[in-house]
């Protein structure tokens, strides 16, 4: 008997499925790279810098790789882990929002708006008083919601939001905002190798500051959006649909855009513009376990990560010692891969 | 039960209605009829609150809809559209239960008698054996039933419909009409239906409104509004009325000119 359950069962099978692959693709991550370390040193290690849990044990590795392992591969794959997560989120939400299979941060220039914010702030160095180390990220989502915000006006006609406008409203505000972009990058000369890195999207500027940044957010932003899944699936079945059903759409509608805004602007604030990753995960996890939010949302989340901590991992040792834009490997990955899962079932998906 | 209060709409320069006033009583079934481009819908959009009139209001129970919570609106009324469902890849048990959702707190889950009332509802509708098929694998009069059944679950006190047999050949037609002509009977239910067929609406309402380039043309039992005269003059046709010789109501035929 099917029935309402079954999409709790399916999640209690699949969370900790792809809990298990998380924690293998990171184990399998910090093990890789210029300084080769095995496995069990990975875990003696971050065993030891967990509070009480670590505190009795006797250090039977060097400094040196303690500091590769906890100081510099940790945070980047956290923060892999988290961007991954934010992105992959936002995607799905817009997608389950405006209905569109298309809709990602990037289609609707929400990306490109973060980005613009964020290179301002690196080209100028400007950083705020009170915002401190937190002057990047709140500037990113800040122009990120604008630009949201000048799309969603441009794309209002009539006091109606019809959404194939929106898109095409997000494809002009996106190509205005590249433009801009490129100015910034010609007049940045010596700052324009970080820039531009960072335009391609990376993960390599990062320490554990950054994850202290993004971390609550993302946390707080899962939980606050499972309890409005529901919302999500009746968005589903047409906007006169859910109003008629007791949904209010345009509030609803508001906070899930500002919502997945912000996700994007805080990804895009830490690691530049990463392509595909909104695109492709939520798809992937639709076409495997169905159309349902409930279970699409936190399914993402956890694709996401895994996603992005792999693709990282290839980014940084492919082409030892030179590292790659992360940008360059999630489009590689998705693009073929979202081909071969179109061709393999066709089917509508809203 | 509800009241349409000097409703007016226009649409920038385009008067769509003009100044429509009429009541509902609890359990009759109102028909509302027409030509194209009558204002039929329109009327029904700004009874459901998903158009602003642009004067007058519509009550529930003596309030004003647009002043009400959207899932208070839903407690009152559904709607069940000329569209129907889309072919999305949700089961008929998910879609039905999404019903339910004005019943449902935001923190709340599902209930056990939320589950219980669906499968209630599908066995009452005819199509528990649907139950864990997805939409898109439904046929036009399976899907108009599961949008039924989700109406049904919202256990609403009115039902607006919106030309629901636009699609469906003429057995299916009459079934959806008499799941809620049965629905109706069971609960009181009050019943405002939009229908572009002149004989099904004579056939299921107890009163009849005819829109006509947005006013009400007339208002009254379905003998006084299916007359000849009047329908030549609205319809710039020339119908033969005969009463049905089984339930008595008056039927059209149709004569080519």
């Amino acid at each position: 008997m099917k029935g309402p359950q079954n999409y709790s069962q399916k999640l209690m099978i699949w969370i900790p499925v792809l809990l298990i692959v998380l924690l293998l693709t990171v184990t399998i991550s910090i093990t890789i790279g210029s300084a080769d370390i095995d496995m069990m040193t990975v875990w003696l290690v971050i065993g030891s810098n967990i509070p009480f849990l670590g505190d009795g044990m006797e250090q039977t590795w060097k400094d040196s790789t303690e500091t590769i392992i906890w100081n510099i591969r940790m945070p980047r794959i956290i923060l892999g882990m988290l961007v991954g997560a934010a992105l992959a989120m936002a995607g799905a939400i817009y997608q389950g929002v405006l209905r569109n299979p298309l809709a990602d941060p990037f289609i609707l220039g929400v990306s490109s708006g973060s980005a613009l914010g964020a290179a301002l702030v690196l080209l100028f160095g400007f950083e705020s008083m009170v915002l401190g180390q937190f002057t990047l990220p709140v500037v990113a989502f800040g122009s990120g919601l604008l630009t949201l915000f000048v799309v969603y006006t441009l794309a209002r006609i009539n006091y109606r939001l019809q959404m194939e406008t929106l898109i095409l409203a997000g494809v002009v505000v996106q190509a205005f905002i590249a433009s801009m972009l490129s100015l910034i990058l010609a007049l940045s000369d010596e700052k324009m190798q970080t820039i531009m890195y960072w335009m391609m999207g990376s993960l390599s500027l990062t320490d554990w500051s950054y994850n202290r940044v993004i971390f609550p957010f993302v946390l707080l932003t899962i939980l606050f959006v499972t309890f409005l899944t529901r919302e999500l699936n009746m968005l589903a079945l047409g906007e006169e649909a859910a109003y008629h059903s007791g949904v209010s759409v345009q509030k609803v509608r508001l906070i899930l855009l500002v919502v997945a805004s912000l996700l994007t602007g805080v990804a895009v604030s830490v690691s530049g513009t990463i392509g595909f990753v909104g695109l492709i995960i939520p798809h992937m996890i639709r076409l495997l376990f169905g159309s349902d939010y409930r279970i699409i949302l936190p399914l993402s989340v956890l694709g996401g990560a895994i996603f992005l901590v792999g693709a990282d991992t290839i980014a940084r040792t492919i082409l030892e010692p030179r590292e790659l834009p992360i940008g360059i490997i999630t489009a590689f990955l998705g693009a073929p891969f979202f081909g071969y899962l179109l061709r393999k079932k066709k089917s509508n998906y809203f | 039960m509800l009241t349409v209060d000097s409703v007016t709409k226009h649409f920038s320069e385009k008067k769509v209605l003009q100044d429509i006033t009429f009541q509902v009583d609890k359990g009759t079934c109102v028909g509302i009829i027409g030509p194209n481009g009558s204002g039929k819908s329109t009327l029904l959009k700004i009874i459901s609150g998903l158009l602003t009139p642009t004067s007058g209001e519509v009550k529930c129970n003596h309030k004003n809809i647009l002043h009400l919570k959207q899932k208070t609106i839903a407690k009152k009324m559904a709607v069940l559209s000329q569209d129907g469902l889309p072919s999305s890849p949700i089961s008929v048990f998910d879609t039905v239960l999404m019903g339910r959702y004005p019943h449902i707190k935001w923190y709340q889950r599902e209930r056990a008698h939320d589950i219980e009332k669906v499968q209630d509802v599908l066995n009452l509708t005819g199509i528990s054996h649907l139950q864990n098929q997805l939409l898109d694998t439904l046929s036009g009069g399976e899907k108009q039933r599961v949008a039924i059944a989700k109406a049904m679950v919202q256990e609403p006190q009115i039902l607006l419909l919106d030309e629901p047999t636009t699609y469906l050949d003429i057995g299916h037609q009459l079934n959806i009409l008499e799941l809620v002509n049965h629905w109706q009977k069971e609960t009181g239910l009050t019943v405002i239906m939009v229908l572009h067929d002149l004989n099904l609406a004579a056939q299921y309402s107890d009163e009849l409104i005819l829109l006509n380039q947005g006013v009400i043309e007339e208002i009254g039992t379905n003998e006084e509004v299916i007359q000849k005269d009047i329908l030549e003059r609205v319809y710039e046709t020339v119908p033969e009325i005969v009463m049905h010789p089984k339930n008595h109501v008056p039927q059209i035929l149709l004569t080519s000119r």
